[in-house]
C-alpha cells in the first residue's frame, strides 16, 4: 500500500513516527478500536495518534479515547511513539492499520467489522 | 391542574392509573455522603459489571463474544469512569456521578453523524445500565405495581416482558415508535400504548388517564375529563364483553362462509395464558426474538426448544414459522450489515440469510426437528426472485439429508414464501411455494413508496388502497391456481375496517395479534360475501 509509511527514526528514546490510511469500512470502530488497543497494550512505549502531525494527540491505549476520536474510513492516522520499543510498536501498528485490521486475511469474516 | 400531553397511539385501549416512571437505568440507592466510600462502590460495582460480561462471554458464541469483548474493552480502560471519580471527589453521589459521565459519553456516540458509530451507543447503555445496577443493589426489577400507568422513554421489550399487565395499565413513551418490537408487544398483549409524547418523563407523575385511541394522556384529570373517560371505558367495556365471547367462536361470515384465524406471535411467552381454542393455529412466529438475547446467536438446540414449545402449544393446529427476518427496522447487531444508507432496500429477510448460510442453515436444522413434534411450516420473509427460493429449498433439503444420516429425527416442513415485496406479488405464479403469506404492512410500503413510521405520508400507506386490493386479488388467484394455501398477516389482517375489503379480495385466513381475535371476528360476522364488493381483478 503505497499510501502508508513508515519512517523509522534510530536514535536512542527519539520519537518515532508513522502513518496509515484506514481502508476498512467501518473506520477506527469498536472491534478494530479494540485490536489497536490491544496491540499498544504490548509495548511499554507511550503511543499516540492524531489526525494531523500536528495533533491533537491520543492515548493508543485507551479504547474509550480511540472510540471518542471517531475516526472513518479513508482518514490518515498520525502515529508517534516514544519508548525503549517504540520502534516495533509502531511497525506493528501501522502494519495493523495497513491490513485493515485483519488478523487472518484468508478468513472470510461473519462478522461486519466492528 | 390538567395537562394534557398528545402522541402517537401504539396500541389501542383506556386505562386509568397512577404514573410509573421508570428510569432506563433503575432502582434508587442510598448515598453513604463520603467520598471515599461512594469512590469504592463505584470501583465495585465497575468490577462486579466486568465479571458479569466475562460469565456472559463464556457462554457466547464467537461472534457475540467479539461484541461483549469491546464493552469488556470500555469497561476496563480506567478513562471511563474518570468523569465519574472527579464528581464524586466534588461531593456527588456514586450512582449520581456514574449515570452522568456515560450519558455524556452516550452523547457523543449519539450526536455522530456515522450510522454505524450511533449504533455502538446501545453497547454504551448496556454497560451504563449493568453497573447501575450493581450500585443499586438492583440487578433484580422493581416490581411494577398492578395497573400501573408505566411512563418510560423507551422501554426494552424484556423489560415489558417483565410486567405483570393482566390487571390493566397502559405504556407512555416519551420518545419510541409504533413500529417498535414493544410496540407490536403491546398491540399483542392488548396493552394501551401511547409513543412520542416528547415531554420530560420527570413531568410524568400522578394520576392519570391514557386514552390510546386518540394518543391522548391526561395527568391530573379534572372532572370533565374524568366523566368522559367513564363514558368511553363503559363503551369500551361492552365492547370488550362482546369481543371476549366472540373470540372462542369460529369465525363466521353473515352468508356462512368459515374464515380461518391465526396469530401472530412476536414471543412464545405471549402464549402462556392463551387457549388454543381462539384459533385455527400460528400464521406468523417472529423469530427474531432469539436473536437480540445478549448473549448471543442461538443455537440449534435453543431454537429446536423453543420451536418445540410453540408447536406443542399448537397442538395439531399448523405453525408457521418465519426465518430470521432481520435487517431493514430490525437490525441485531453483529448480524446486520452496517451502513446502509436505505435499509429497508438492503439486505433483509431472506437476502440476508442468504448471506449467512451458517446461520441459516442452525435455523433450518432447528426447524425440521421441531417438525417432528407437530404441523410446522417453515416461511421465508423478503422474498423477491424465484430463484432465492430454489436456493432456500436445496439448503433446507440439504439439512434434512444431513440430520437423517447423522439418526437425528427431522421432517420436511412445508415451505412457503412471505408475499411483501411487490416482485414477488407481481410474478406469483412463478414461484413454486408450498404457501404464501401476505406481508401487508411491508407489501404497502413498498407498492406505494410511502414508508408506515413516516407520519407525513402515512396516508399514503394504505394496505386497503385500490392498487393493494387489485395486488391481493391478484395473489390470492395465483394461489387458487396452484392449489396452495393463502393468508395475510399484517396489521390489516386484525384492523375491523380492513377486514370487509380483505375478504372481498378472496382472502379465507388472516393472521392478526391475539388480543385482536375477538374484534377481528365480530368483524367478520357481519360480513355477507353476496353483497360485498369483489375487488376488481387485474385488468386483461
Amino acid at each position: 500500500m503505497t499510501t502508508s509509511r513508515y519512517d523509522p527514526v534510530p536514535k536512542n528514546n527519539a520519537m518515532h513516527t508513522g502513518s496509515a490510511l484506514l481502508t476498512n469500512d467501518v473506520g477506527l470502530h469498536a472491534r478494530p478500536s479494540v485490536k489497536l488497543t490491544q496491540l499498544a497494550k504490548r509495548f511499554g512505549a507511550h503511543i499516540e495518534f492524531a489526525r494531523a502531525t500536528t495533533g491533537p494527540w491520543v492515548d493508543a491505549k485507551s479504547p474509550v479515547k480511540v472510540m471518542r476520536f471517531k475516526a472513518t474510513k479513508g482518514e490518515t492516522l498520525h502515529f508517534r511513539a516514544r519508548g525503549s520499543d517504540a520502534a516495533e510498536a509502531l511497525a506493528a501498528i501501522v502494519s495493523l492499520v495497513e491490513r485493515g485490521f485483519a488478523t487472518e486475511p484468508e478468513r472470510t469474516s461473519q462478522l461486519p467489522q466492528g | 391542574m390538567e395537562k394534557r400531553f398528545a402522541g402517537r397511539s401504539a396500541a389501542p385501549g383506556l386505562a386509568l392509573g397512577a404514573l410509573f416512571p421508570i428510569a432506563n437505568g433503575t432502582g434508587t440507592r442510598v448515598a453513604s455522603g463520603a467520598a471515599e466510600s461512594e469512590a469504592e462502590a463505584l470501583r465495585s460495582a465497575l468490577s462486579a459489571a466486568l465479571s458479569d460480561l466475562s460469565a456472559l462471554i463464556e457462554r457466547s458464541t464467537e461472534d457475540a463474544a467479539a461484541i461483549l469483548e469491546f464493552q469488556v474493552a470500555l469497561l476496563e480502560d480506567d478513562v471511563l469512569a474518570e468523569p465519574a471519580h472527579a464528581a464524586i471527589a466534588a461531593g456527588s453521589a456514586a450512582d449520581q456521578a456514574w449515570l452522568q459521565a456515560l450519558q455524556q459519553e452516550i452523547a457523543g456516540y449519539e450526536t455522530s453523524d456515522d450510522e454505524y458509530f450511533r449504533a455502538r451507543a446501545a453497547d454504551l447503555y448496556d454497560i451504563r445500565d449493568r453497573v447501575l445496577a450493581h450500585l443499586t443493589g438492583s440487578a433484580t426489577e422493581t416490581a411494577v405495581p398492578a395497573g400501573a400507568i408505566v411512563a418510560a422513554v423507551d422501554l426494552a421489550p424484556s423489560r415489558f416482558l417483565a410486567i405483570d399487565w393482566s390487571r390493566g395499565g397502559a405504556l407512555v413513551l416519551t420518545a419510541g415508535s409504533t413500529t417498535s418490537h414493544v410496540a407490536m408487544l403491546a398491540r399483542s398483549r392488548g396493552v394501551p400504548a401511547i409513543v412520542g409524547l416528547g415531554v420530560d418523563v420527570d413531568e410524568l407523575s400522578g394520576l392519570a388517564l391514557v386514552d390510546a385511541h386518540r394518543g391522548v394522556l391526561i395527568v391530573n384529570p379534572g372532572p370533565a375529563a374524568r366523566v368522559q373517560f367513564e363514558r368511553d371505558a363503559e363503551t369500551a367495556a361492552t365492547a370488550r364483553t362482546l369481543a371476549t365471547a366472540a373470540a372462542m367462536k369460529p369465525a363466521v361470515t353473515a352468508d356462512g362462509t368459515t374464515i380461518r384465524i391465526v396469530l401472530n406471535i412476536a414471543d412464545p411467552r405471549e402464549l402462556s395464558d392463551l387457549d388454543p381454542a381462539i384459533c385455527d393455529g400460528i400464521g406468523l412466529v417472529r423469530t427474531e426474538f432469539l436473536f437480540h438475547n445478549q448473549q448471543g446467536l442461538p443455537d440449534e438446540e435453543q431454537q429446536y426448544s423453543t420451536y418445540r414449545r410453540i408447536v406443542e402449544w399448537a397442538h395439531d393446529r399448523p405453525v408457521t414459522i418465519r426465518t430470521l427476518d432481520a435487517g431493514g427496522d430490525k437490525p441485531i447487531p453483529g448480524l446486520t450489515p452496517t451502513g446502509e444508507s436505505n435499509p429497508f432496500l438492503g439486505v433483509r429477510g431472506l437476502r440476508l440469510s442468504l448471506a449467512q448460510p451458517d446461520v441459516f442453515r442452525t435455523q433450518l436444522r432447528a426447524l425440521a426437528r421441531a417438525a417432528m413434534h407437530g404441523n410446522v411450516k417453515i416461511m421465508l420473509p423478503m422474498v423477491t426472485h424465484p430463484r432465492e427460493l430454489a436456493i432456500a429449498r436445496s439448503m433446507l433439503d440439504a439439512e434434512i439429508a444431513a440430520l437423517t444420516a447423522a439418526g437425528i429425527p427431522a421432517r420436511r416442513a412445508s415451505l412457503g414464501i412471505m408475499i411483501e415485496v411487490p416482485a414477488a406479488a407481481i410474478a406469483a405464479d412463478q414461484f413454486d411455494a408450498e404457501f404464501f403469506s401476505i406481508g401487508s404492512n411491508d407489501l404497502t410500503q413498498y407498492v406505494a413508496a410511502a414508508g408506515r413510521d413516516i407520519g407525513a405520508v402515512a396516508d399514503l400507506a394504505d394496505p386497503t388502497q385500490p392498487a393493494m386490493l387489485r395486488l391481493l386479488r391478484y395473489v390470492v388467484n395465483a394461489a387458487r391456481a396452484q392449489h396452495i394455501d393463502v393468508s395475510l398477516c399484517g396489521d390489516a389482517g386484525g384492523d375491523a375496517r380492513a377486514i370487509p375489503l380483505l375478504l372481498g379480495a378472496g382472502l379465507r385466513t388472516l393472521s392478526m395479534a391475539p388480543a385482536l381475535v375477538g374484534n377481528a371476528k365480530l368483524a367478520i360476522a357481519a360480513v355477507d360475501l353476496r353483497s360485498v364488493m369483489e375487488s376488481e381483478p387485474w385488468p386483461t
